[in-house]
């Protein structure tokens, strides 16, 4: 029997497998597929302080093994969250981890004031790397005094677990892993989406109503890797990776190049059960390789 | 509830120009319950370039078998088309919403082109339940309209086609029928100028009308808010979810 269990700040998660915010909606969506409860975690829909209507459609285009989105953060806001969504996921078998956004320092400390009272929020993901709204989001997180000011107010107005969300669209991420470390993030996840674009050309148009778009999926694994391995040498607190994870070999990728936890996204729309054949596969690798537990294998990449 | 389940395609039948009607069977377990104007989010695994599954209104659904009617619009559906039969096929069902199916008096049932597909299912649970059924079916040409026989043997069919080969020359938005007094509520799934003309229509003459939407959508299951369509009682809502079929006093045309 292995141990899958890993810890992320002051969290134990059952195994190191979580679903991706903006994937997974609030879990809910899935359940016909999986049992939730086989999860580490699930981490809900970015999360902002007032509404957001999101951008306007076409939000999304296949690309070569992946995908570009427009989302733009559409979600009902924390309210909503706090009063509708909460009480229906709240008693679910794993954590429950909230996406914080916002397009001001004010907007994401307002969100975490409102998360405090809720006591099954186990940690909050801080996104400061959205490629899809105009203020905030990435531009938080393209330097290293962006982050640090998210990231240390965030500090001062949440005391259980804080990820900070990377963006790849930065010249040198492991800089920006530093300054949210040294702002007090419990951990960082890597990598969100990569800036791209896509045109159709019969209509001449590009496919988003926001020309640009995140782009997500197997395409971006093997730089999603790179980062992964880059910050897990930069920093010490736990980097959770993600970034085309289409099944239980690619988690063991990232987790051998450093990543303490993983996170399932884009998989999700093509096989909603991808994160727990994930979490099988995990404990099957463990089991043919001799390991007792996750630990055994978070970074243990030979050279 | 929704499944993720395995069919073994029983017969893939080349209509039309560029259309197949692939007919599946579950490889394991019983066929769920399928409403009519619900889709299958369907993997294309003979196909490289399909990396998001493919949704595909369901034409015909019993507690056997299972019919999808794909034209060929793409690489992935191109794929969907030359599937070879016994091939397995992996398919997330039943999704989104369906049509009303609680309808009283006289049901127009107005498709074009592969947007009959889901009528097929709904004119036989119409039927089935005592509403007076009638189907308008345009398309380009009669060899693009397809399962004629089968829309027969349900209803009486009007047909309009653009070059006249078959029934009135024109639009089906142009066909008599849709004038009918007799009309109390029209299902409509198509091409968008097609749908959009048809709400029109129903609204100046303040028929009940429900359009079944294709929204680009990746996940199918309301996750993702890739496809959504703006409202006016609830702004952007997932077309996969909330919809495929939508009341046209809800949408913003």
């Amino acid at each position: 029997m292995v141990d899958l269990s890993v810890k992320i700040g002051q969290l134990t998660l059952k195994n190191p497998v979580m679903t991706a915010s903006g994937t997974f909606g609030y879990g809910e969506e899935f359940a016909d597929f999986i049992d939730l409860s086989r999860l580490g975690g699930i981490i809900v829909k970015g999360t902002t302080l007032h509404p957001r209507q999101g951008n306007p459609y076409p939000r999304m285009v296949e690309t070569p093994s992946g995908m570009l989105n427009a989302v733009g953060l559409q979600n009902k806001g924390v309210e909503h969250f706090a009063n509708i969504i909460y009480p229906r996921i709240k008693d679910l078998d794993t954590r429950v981890i909230v996406n914080v956004s916002g397009a001001s320092v004010e907007d994401y400390v307002g969100v975490c004031e409102r998360l405090n009272g809720l006591d099954k929020v186990a940690a909050i993901e801080v996104n400061i790397s959205c490629p899809n709204v105009k203020q905030g989001g990435m531009g938080f997180g393209t330097t290293c005094a962006g982050a640090e000011s998210v990231v240390s107010a965030v500090r001062k107005a949440w005391d259980r677990t804080m990820i900070v969300k990377l963006t790849p669209n930065v010249t040198d991420i492991t800089e920006i892993a530093r300054a949210a470390e040294a702002a007090g993030a419990d951990a960082v996840s890597l990598t969100n989406t990569f800036l791209g674009m896509a045109i159709d050309v019969e209509r001449m148009r590009p496919y988003l109503s926001t020309v640009t778009g995140g782009l997500s999926g197997a395409c971006i694994r093997p730089i999603a890797v790179r980062m992964v391995w880059q910050v897990a040498n930069a920093v010490q607190v736990p980097v959770v990776g993600l970034g085309g994870i289409m099944n239980g070999r690619d988690a063991v990728e990232f987790m051998l190049a450093g990543a303490t936890a993983v996170q399932i996204g884009t998989a999700n729309f093509i096989d909603p059960q991808t994160s727990v054949k994930v979490v099988d596969y995990i404990e099957d690798y463990l089991t043919r390789h001799g390991m007792s537990s996750c630990s055994e294998l978070i970074g243990a990449m030979k050279r | 509830m929704k499944q993720v389940m395995d069919f073994k395609l029983k017969a893939n039948e080349k209509c039309g120009h560029g259309y197949s009607l692939l007919r599946l069977v579950p490889v394991h377990g019983t066929m769920p319950q399928v409403k009519p104007g619900q889709f299958a989010q369907v993997a294309v695994s003979n196909c490289r370039e399909a990396y998001l599954r493919r949704p595909i209104s369901i034409n015909y659904a019993d507690s056997h078998e299972m019919w999808l009617l794909v034209r060929r619009a793409g690489a992935g559906t191109n794929a969907l088309c030359d599937l070879p039969e016994s091939t397995v096929v992996n398919l997330m069902l039943p999704l989104g919403n369906g049509f009303s199916t609680d309808v009283e008096g006289c049901a127009l049932l107005v498709g074009g082109g592969v947007g009959i597909a889901p009528l097929l299912m709904l004119g036989k649970r119409l039927a089935a339940r005592g509403t007076e059924v009638r189907f308008l079916l345009g398309a380009r040409s009669m060899s693009d309209l397809l399962e004629l026989d089968l829309f027969r043997r349900t209803a009486e069919v009007a047909v309009a086609t653009e070059d006249g080969t078959l029934g009135y020359k024109g639009l089906v938005t142009e066909h008599p029928l849709l004038q009918s007094t007799d009309i109390t509520h029209i299902a409509c799934c198509g091409p968008m100028p097609m749908m959009k003309a048809v709400a029109r229509i129903a609204r100046e003459r303040g028929i009940n009308c429900e359009v079944s939407l294709e929204n680009t959508m990746a996940c199918g299951i309301g996750a993702c808010l890739c496809c959504v369509e703006d409202t006016v009682d609830s702004g952007n809502v997932c077309a996969c979810k909330e919809g495929p079929v939508f009341n046209i006093n809800r949408l913003k045309w």
